[in-house]
């Protein structure tokens, strides 16, 4: 690996502080680290260091995305060559999906690392890791026809205003990601809502009986009608055994709807290697589908209309609700940072997903809000567990 | 029957390395240093010059606030250099030693005139006050003060800490004389811990003070763990703190008036070509030790241990209050991609790596650091590694934004820097903890006095 090593030596000279191209040293500096793990030794405090860094917490998360990330992609191939009524080869489905998929992952890397890099320059610090994972999450969770240049644009609003305006990875208030997504959300809205945006269906004719539609936008037509109303019969079965989306489809991701956030089996495969490999907080994720179940389960005992009365478990495996409880909710820095803390903050996020989605049908993406409204409320919980915390300590005072 | 506590939240940094029974003999070198970096806290003056002769037990430096804290000379001889740093500080006193020790006179002590008094003096005099340690803010502690209690740590658990039982081997009369010394310093407890994994360490088995015993891992051998599971630190309490490894120096300093810093030193680390114990005074200079039983080529020599020691140069000297030298690679390398292959034989506390699958798997570490420094980002981290009822992310940033009313209300009176090392090593974003504690105690202590 000598001549890699060269390359870097070579070039440093250029970037270096009187260097012509210093405004590359952090792209420098981020490839080197990327490529060496440096040869700093320590010089304060214990003199012997844990492998972990952030970069390994980091590439971690990322290999618990990639199997709904590969999903996702046979999945777009997968619905377009069904929506236009051609048979197509699992490769086939998956070389479409990737083909759509890889322009979408450039870019945002792209917008979000070219910000990140000006920043780290600005501030003369170096290229944090955190993008890593923010650049996977926010193409898998955007319909796949958005045009790339709302994307770039998503990306930057939410590095800028989502976590440079704080001080950069750590100090950043809300999920990076989620915000990308809430921005593409309120900006863009024809291009992030409806049923026109989840399937591709350019180069062909649609058959009949095609609907666009995901399963939430289909169950928030039934708001409103009462339950048992034939008139809701229609969409219903399409939630029963052998539908659209019944319970296995909707558990196996075989519906349409964000590229990565369909398949609850393979995202929560993710999660229990991230739980496993003690990256991602069980905590937050437990207390997250809890908290979305007794919410669900509460609307299913007091159904006034078809989408409250829907089986809860059923319920938690459409939209985005596993993929928010497994890479979104447990994001460290955007969530509580109390061991108590992260109970309460779960709870309520999926608690507040489920009520926000069906409450109010327009926003069938409740789970993005309520994480990011989780997100703003964090510092509040975290507040009142070491409020307690401060509390005992007065106490012991007062008694000694 | 003593009260056994076990530490459940912590880490066994199990390295090779660990001392060998053997006796690597006595070690007495030509120069010794006294170093004023070794207490923090204090601001030092001279009470000797280049060329002053002194007796082991004589006065070098003492703290300009609190003259009563005194560090004295472990040897006879000539002081040969007052070493300075960047704006005249002092780094060190270099004595010369005369081949044979010479004491300073200091008189037995008749601990049973039971005197608080007088014994205050005799610790500050004979110079083993300053192997007292007092809690809040963890400096040199002053003679004059009334501790709440005092807890003397029998209890060592960090990576490759020596054998207690060895190193105080036969020295059980000094340990008892100490023991009684200090009960006359407070009105409180004298707590000594023990470790309840090992066998019992005989000379410990002293009347007087109340036993308590730790099982499970480290920190259990760190006496801030051990005060908080016994008895809080609450503000305004003041606690002293000291080594059961330091006792038969107290005691010989009680029982003949003799100041003889002596300790069998654990020899251990990978580097160590000959492991076992070696009888040396604090201060000795540590080059023919290390040329004869070290490798010393790309080492990193540790006055202490891994977790807490002070590095030292291939010319260093034993530090005070270590009885201990750690010698392990240096880790100035780079890695290729170290960070995203499997890494399978690395060291990691974090189950991102391999190494929980192999809980008895001993470690060669060298000093690398792994990464590059960043914020704040995983939480829960330290806590599994501070067993305390205190918030460590939480604490620390109150500290880095110096917010003196959050840092006491979260809980600093309870911490030194050492509480934090193993939270330090473990730390994803490679922030230096025990050094922002320091800073942190020392804002703190400035701002109360």
């Amino acid at each position: 690996m000598k001549f890699v090593q060269n390359i870097f030596d070579k070039t440093r000279p250029l970037v270096e502080k009187d260097g012509k191209r210093n405004i590359l040293y952090p792209l420098h500096n981020a490839l080197e680290t990327m490529a060496f793990v440096p040869d700093h030794t320590t010089h304060s405090g214990a003199h012997v260091r844990d492998a972990i860094d952030l970069k390994r917490t980091m590439v971690t998360v990322i290999f618990a995305m990639v199997p709904a990330l590969l999903f996702g992609m046979w999945n777009i191939g997968r619905l377009h060559f069904a929506a236009i009524g051609e048979e197509a080869a699992l490769l086939d489905s998956f070389l479409f999906g990737a083909l759509k998929m890889l322009p979408l992952i450039t870019v945002t890397y792209a917008a979000g690392l070219g910000v990140e890099i000006f920043f780290s320059w600005k501030r003369n610090h170096p290229v944090n890791e955190g993008f890593l994972v923010s650049g996977l999450l926010i193409p898998m969770i955007m319909p796949v026809d958005i045009p790339l240049w709302m994307v770039a644009i998503s990306t930057i609003f939410a590095v800028l205003i989502g976590k440079e305006v704080f001080g950069g990875t750590g100090m950043n208030l809300l999920n990076p990601a989620l915000t990308a997504r809430a921005f593409a959300f309120f900006a863009y809205p024809t291009w992030m809502s409806g049923d026109q945006v989840w399937i591709n269906t350019k180069g062909g004719e649609v058959v009949d009986g095609y609907s666009g539609a995901t399963a939430l936008g289909d169950l928030a037509t039934t708001v409103g009608q009462g339950m048992g109303n034939p008139a809701t019969d229609a969409v219903m079965t399409q939630f029963g055994t052998g539908g659209h989306y019944s319970f296995m489809n909707a558990f196996l991701g075989l519906i349409p709807g964000s590229i990565g956030e369909t398949s609850a089996l393979l995202i929560l495969l993710g999660g229990l290697f991230l739980v496993f490999k003690g990256v991602g907080s069980w905590k937050i994720m437990l207390s997250f589908f809890i908290g979305g179940f007794v919410m669900a389960g509460i609307f299913n005992l007091f159904a006034v209309n078809e989408f409250m009365g829907l089986n809860p478990l059923h319920q938690l495996m459409l939209g985005g609700f596993i993929f928010g409880m497994v890479f979104m909710a447990t994001d460290p820095v955007s969530a509580a940072q109390t061991e108590t803390g992260k109970y309460i903050y779960g709870f309520l996020a999926g608690f507040f997903g489920i009520m926000i989605r069906v409450f109010n049908p327009a926003y069938p993406e409740g789970i993005m809000l309520a994480i990011l409204f989780m997100n703003v409320m964090a510092p509040l919980i975290d507040y009142y567990v070491v409020e307690a915390n401060i509390k005992r300590r007065t106490k012991r005072v007062a008694h000694a | 029957m003593s009260q056994t506590f076990k530490i459940r939240k912590g880490y066994d940094i199990k390295l090779v390395g660990e001392a060998s029974s053997n006796d690597l003999g006595k070690y007495s070198p030509l120069t010794y240093a006294v170093s004023p970096l070794d207490f923090p806290g204090i601001t030092p003056k001279l009470a000797v010059k280049a060329g002053t002769k002194v007796l082991a037990g004589d006065t070098l430096l003492f703290d300009k606030d609190r003259p009563e804290v005194k560090i004295c000379a472990p040897v006879s001889g000539e002081v040969a250099e007052i070493k300075r740093g960047a704006k005249r500080k002092i780094l060190a006193v270099l004595l010369l030693a005369d081949s044979e020790v010479s004491y300073a006179n200091h008189c037995a002590f008749d601990l049973n005139r039971g005197d608080r008094e007088a014994a205050a003096g005799h610790f500050s005099n004979t110079g083993v006050g300053a192997f007292i340690t007092t809690r809040p803010y963890g400096v040199a502690a002053s003679m004059n003060e009334q501790p709440r209690d005092i807890f003397v740590n029998g209890v060592q658990s960090g990576p490759l800490n020596g054998d207690l039982a060895t190193q105080l081997a036969g020295k059980g009369e000094a340990v008892q004389a100490a023991i009684n010394a200090l009960t006359l310093m407070t009105t409180g407890k004298v707590y000594l811990s023990h470790d309840a994994d090992v066998p019992a360490v005989t000379e410990l088995q002293v009347e007087g003070a109340t036993h308590i015993s730790f099982s499970g891992k480290h920190p259990k051998g760190l006496v801030g763990t051990q005060i908080a599971k016994t008895a809080p630190i609450n503000k305004g309490d003041v606690v002293w703190t000291l080594n059961a490894v330091d006792l038969p120096i107290i005691g010989r300093a009680f029982l003949t008036g003799e100041y003889a810093p002596e300790y069998k030193v654990a020899i251990t680390g990978s580097k160590a070509m000959n492991t076992g114990y070696a009888t040396m005074l604090q201060g000795a200079s540590l080059n023919g030790f290390i040329s004869a039983n070290m490798n010393a080529e790309n080492t990193r020599i540790i006055s202490g241990d891994v977790l807490t020691g002070s590095q030292q140069a291939i010319d260093g000297f034993l530090s005070f209050g270590k009885a201990q030298l750690t010698a392990i690679p240096e880790g100035n390398q780079t890695e290729f991609f170290g960070w995203v292959l499997p890494g399978f034989g690395k060291f990691s506390t974090n189950r991102a790596f391999w190494g929980w699958l192999f809980p008895n798997r001993k470690y060669d570490l060298d000093t690398n650091m792994h990464g590059e420094e960043r914020a704040f980002v995983v939480s829960g981290e330290y806590e599994k590694f501070i067993p305390m009822d205190i918030f460590p992310q939480q604490l620390l940033r109150s500290i880095l934004i110096r917010d003196i009313e959050k840092m006491e209300q979260l809980g600093i009176y309870e911490v030194v820097p050492e509480d934090f090392a193993l939270a330090e090593v473990a730390c994803t974003s490679k922030l230096p903890l025990q050094k922002i504690v320091r800073d942190g105690l020392n804002d703190l202590r400035k701002e109360m006095m």
